[in-house]
């Protein structure tokens, strides 16, 4: 029989092995994705009791601040933000009943004090008390303030980023909240037909219209294949997959060049251009700007969203399903496209087409003033060469100087932009678009402008905007 | 060294072990009331007393007995009343009382149980004892529920958990019987289909499934047959044996999840209890265990730094004290002491598996396998559960989780498992070639 005794304790021992395991699972290998369940309020419990850092915007206008009550052990920090609605969605809220939204969300860990471990753990052996970081942000209150003004009420969405760094200095959706008024209201909030919670600058996805054209032009000067002076048949009615494609107003341009082309917004052209290209050398171009992936921002992975075609179920479509790259190229087919996505486009054209990864944070400052850390900026992609994009500045030059987009043209300081009106709700209202950047030699600020719902088209509704917001920030720029 | 002197230096490391307790979670509280009520450490000497007694009359009745299962019982008892202590003062006090009830029962077990063949005596009566214990929660006017299951009983102010001594009685019950009738259960070289082989084993099995559904609690049930196969294994050698009876617990258990609704319940909350229909309902208790012991991580939060409540008055770690107590260790203490812990109840199996290979067959090497088997797999069905590896259900930690009921049973497991060792040691030391 003591064989089968040592049967039996072998047995336990690897039962006991099973238990082990799970534990480890639990503390080491799965413990951060149980720490970031929503259901789990142990982390935002231990952050009540450490003051967060401050978060201001770049002019260092405080944007969220912790205000202590109670005394000793019993003291406890709330968030609360003195700008009210004006950075809802970029600072998003921190509450423990609710769980974190934004730059709240992302930048946590610099804001608890916990990215540093190795100075909190030396601050418990000196027994004192820990505490957050400040975060400086790359927003611009004076641009936000702008933006939010010139969107007039009217739902929609504003990124405006500086092309050299991809910081982030506007970021706007409309309607906004209050994140004072997150832990009251979160449910009617959220209940809200017109999601004020949602973020549409990174989640809405909307058919881009005709703003998609700077990528088509982008994809056809870099492959080497076209030249701004290229000419393409302009007349309406082309077959572009089996399909006729009418232009705006049914209108004829017969041939004409790709510059004119861009200036008039002529479909067919840019249609045909990208069949000539191809699917797999228009997709290749997409990726580069950085469709169908999430972008690299600091900001939280669920709520940014991918630019691209959508099919059925939400699910992105690759080069491989049947497509119509010809619509596209235009805006039109399945295409659904970000604020955030379209500003990027426009950045990177202004960047002589070198792609930033766009940022929020610029930089972490211990309380005592020391610089913790600079965020770093980075290159995603050299999308085309130089001359490419230097090409494509002149030809939104032109949109702007006598096309589309004369609307967005500022006084004493030439502006590259490219409208885009897409029919929405079968063709009952618009979806208005304006991306562009200024000055046009020496890119300062990129802009994308969308306006939801609209009986206006990009040109007289989103570009005005655009025109605003440039101004006060390039003014600010001066100050 | 002699048997006695290994066991009083084995008790060291649990003195040293209640001190650090009790200081680091009197620092951590470091309030100046509890520093100038030494009251509170006087339970650390008082167990310490306790465990010297004990160590002394075990020295006195049962000199060969293995010297390291007391210390290793005391070591997990001690951490049990640290843990408790931690927790809530008052527990510290209730365990404490129930150890000295228990080490009098200890104590008069091992008096009155000289020759274990009185058991065998009573074996049928014993059973029948166990059995009434079992159906006792079920009794209206003492029975008591909780979350669905009927575990415990209530007379005035004490709750009684009797599975904690049913679990003796079977086990007793079963070795004496297994004792006897292995032979005829072993014969021939393919087990023929008969009555007289498979009765028991299917009466046995007839009796957990009655227990799952009576009592409505997985984890009895789970370790009332667990036992029973560990045992039929012992005996009879035959892994088709216990094959047949696990697959036949296996069915019984998925056909009562899918048709009683408290087995089936606890079933879907273990295969998802993130799922946002129960994790703030049933599914709150295991989902809050996981968030407790992901926040504990390698090291732990540190000894009295774990979060039972938030601000709100709502309580983050349920239970804490009794069936998610593996959890709240694990916070505190981490990967590494959950381990260590773990290590702790191995090392006591290992005694007490020793003390059953040293005895003579029959009996009493059945009956030392099967209390060790049963304790094993009771840390294996509530740690097991606390870190889903199984279903969540309410079985205790032994000599950890607060309760009187399983802190006497076990430790009158702790007398039988001393007494069988005593025995068969002081044979061995009689024959040549000695004690190994």
């Amino acid at each position: 029989m003591n064989r089968q005794v040592k049967h039996l304790f072998g047995l336990v021992v690897v039962l006991f092995a099973l238990l082990v395991a799970f534990t480890s699972n639990w503390t080491v290998f799965t413990a951060q994705s149980l720490e970031d369940n929503s259901a789990n309020r142990r982390p935002l419990l231990e952050q009540q009791l450490v003051p967060r850092g401050l978060i201001r915007a770049r002019d260092g206008t405080v944007l969220a601040e912790s205000d202590g009550s109670g005394r000793g052990e019993r003291r406890r920090y709330k968030r609360r933000y003195p700008q009210g609605t004006l950075f809802s969605h970029a600072v998003g809220y921190s509450f423990l009943e609710l769980g974190r939204a934004g730059i709240e969300q992302s930048r946590n860990d610099e804001l608890t004090g916990a990215a540093d471990s190795v100075e909190s753990f030396i601050d418990e052996l000196l027994g004192r008390t820990a505490e957050g970081d400040d975060l400086l942000t790359a927003l611009d209150p004076k641009g936000q303030r702008a933006a939010i003004q010139a969107l007039g009420g009217q739902r929609g969405s504003i990124v405006a980023i500086e092309p050299e760094t991809g910081r982030i200095r506007v970021m706007v959706s409309v309607p906004a909240f209050d994140p004072n008024e997150i832990p009251d209201r979160f449910r009617e909030l959220n209940a809200d037909e017109d999601s004020p919670l949602f973020n549409r600058a990174t989640q809405g996805r909307y058919p881009p219209g005709s703003t998609m054209k700077v990528v088509t032009a982008a994809a056809a000067l870099d492959s080497g294949r076209f030249t701004p002076g290229s000419v393409v048949d302009g007349a309406s009615n082309k077959r572009i997959g089996g399909v006729p494609l009418q232009n705006f107003g049914n209108q004829d341009y017969g041939p004409i060049s790709l510059t004119e082309a861009l200036t008039n917004s002529v479909n067919t052209v840019w249609g045909q251009v990208a069949q000539r290209l191809g699917k797999e050398e228009y997709y290749d171009y997409m990726e580069r700007f950085g469709f169908n992936v999430e972008p690299p921002m600091d900001y939280p992975q669920n709520q940014l969203t991918p630019s691209g075609v959508y099919g059925p179920r939400g699910r992105l479509l690759d080069e491989d399903d049947p497509v119509d790259i010809g619509r596209v190229a235009i805006g039109q087919e399945r295409l659904q496209v970000t604020p955030l996505q379209m500003a990027t486009v426009a950045a990177t054209v202004a960047n002589e087409g070198s792609r930033m990864e766009p940022r929020l944070g610029e930089r972490v400052v211990a309380r005592d003033g020391r610089l913790e850390e600079r965020v770093r900026t980075a290159e995603a992609a050299q999308v085309m060469s130089r001359d490419a994009a230097n090409q494509l500045k002149a030809m939104m030059a032109q949109v702007v100087k006598e096309g589309s987009g004369t609307q967005a043209a500022l006084e004493g300081v030439p502006v590259a932009g490219k409208t885009g009106t897409a029919e929405v709700d079968g063709g009952a209202s618009n979806q208005a678009w304006f991306i562009g950047f200024a000055p046009l030699d020496d890119p300062r600020m990129a802009v994308a402008v969308t306006v939801e719902r609209t009986s206006g088209q990009g040109g007289t509704v989103a570009a005005p905007i655009a025109k605003k917001v440039l101004q006060a920030l390039l003014s600010g720029r001066r100050g | 060294m002699s048997a006695r002197w290994r066991e009083l230096f084995g008790l060291i490391p649990v003195s040293l072990l209640v001190t650090a307790g009790f200081t680091s979670v009197l620092l951590t509280r470091s309030s100046s009331a509890d520093l100038e009520n030494p009251v509170t450490l006087t339970y650390g000497a008082f167990f310490l007393g306790c465990c010297l007694f004990g160590h002394l009359f075990i020295r006195a009745r049962l000199p060969d007995a293995d010297p390291y299962l007391f210390p290793l019982a005391a070591l997990l008892a001690a951490f049990g009343l640290v843990v408790q202590y931690r927790i809530a003062e008052d527990f510290a006090r209730e365990q404490a009382t129930w150890f000295v009830i228990g080490l009098a029962l200890f104590c008069a077990t091992i008096l009155f149980l000289r020759d274990l063949r009185v058991l065998e005596r009573y074996r049928y009566t014993i059973a029948a004892a166990g059995i009434v214990l079992l159906l006792l929660p079920r009794v209206p006017g003492i029975g008591a529920q909780a979350n669905g299951a009927y575990l415990a009983i209530k007379l005035g102010p004490i709750q009684f958990q009797p599975a904690e001594f049913a679990k003796l009685a079977v086990v007793v019950f079963l070795a004496s019987y297994l004792g006897d009738t292995r032979d005829v259960l072993v014969q021939g070289r393919f087990p023929r289909l008969s009555l007289r082989r498979f009765g028991p084993l299917i009466v046995i099995w007839g009796a957990a499934m009655v227990l799952l559904v009576f009592i409505r609690d997985l984890g009895s049930s789970l370790m009332f047959f667990g036992g029973f196969l560990a045992l039929l294994y012992v005996a009879t050698a035959r892994l088709s044996f216990v094959a047949a009876g696990g697959a036949m617990f296996f069915g019984g258990a998925l056909f009562f999840a899918r048709t009683v609704t408290h087995v089936q319940e606890r079933f879907t909350i273990w295969l998802d209890p993130f799922d946002r229909k129960v994790v703030e309902d049933e599914g709150y208790q295991i989902a809050q265990s996981l968030f407790a012991q992901a926040d504990g991580g390698l090291f732990g939060q540190g000894f009295g730094r774990a979060l039972f409540e938030l601000p709100t008055g709502q309580i983050i770690l349920p239970a804490a004290h009794t069936d998610l107590v593996y959890a709240l260790i694990v916070n505190e203490l981490g990967l590494f002491g959950a381990t260590g812990l773990l290590v702790a109840y191995l090392l006591f199996v290992a005694r007490g598996m020793k003390a059953a290979m040293l005895a003579g067959e029959g009996f009493s090497k059945l009956l030392a396998a099967g209390l060790t088997a049963v304790f094993a797999i009771q840390v294996f069905v509530i740690v097991g559960g606390v870190t889903r590896v199984i279903p969540l259900t309410g079985v205790t930690l032994p000599f950890v989780s607060y309760g009187g009921s399983s802190i006497l049973a076990n430790f009158v497991l702790l007398a039988l498992l001393l007494i069988v060792s005593d025995h068969a040691r002081r044979d061995r030391l009689a024959t040549p070639g000695g004690l190994v």
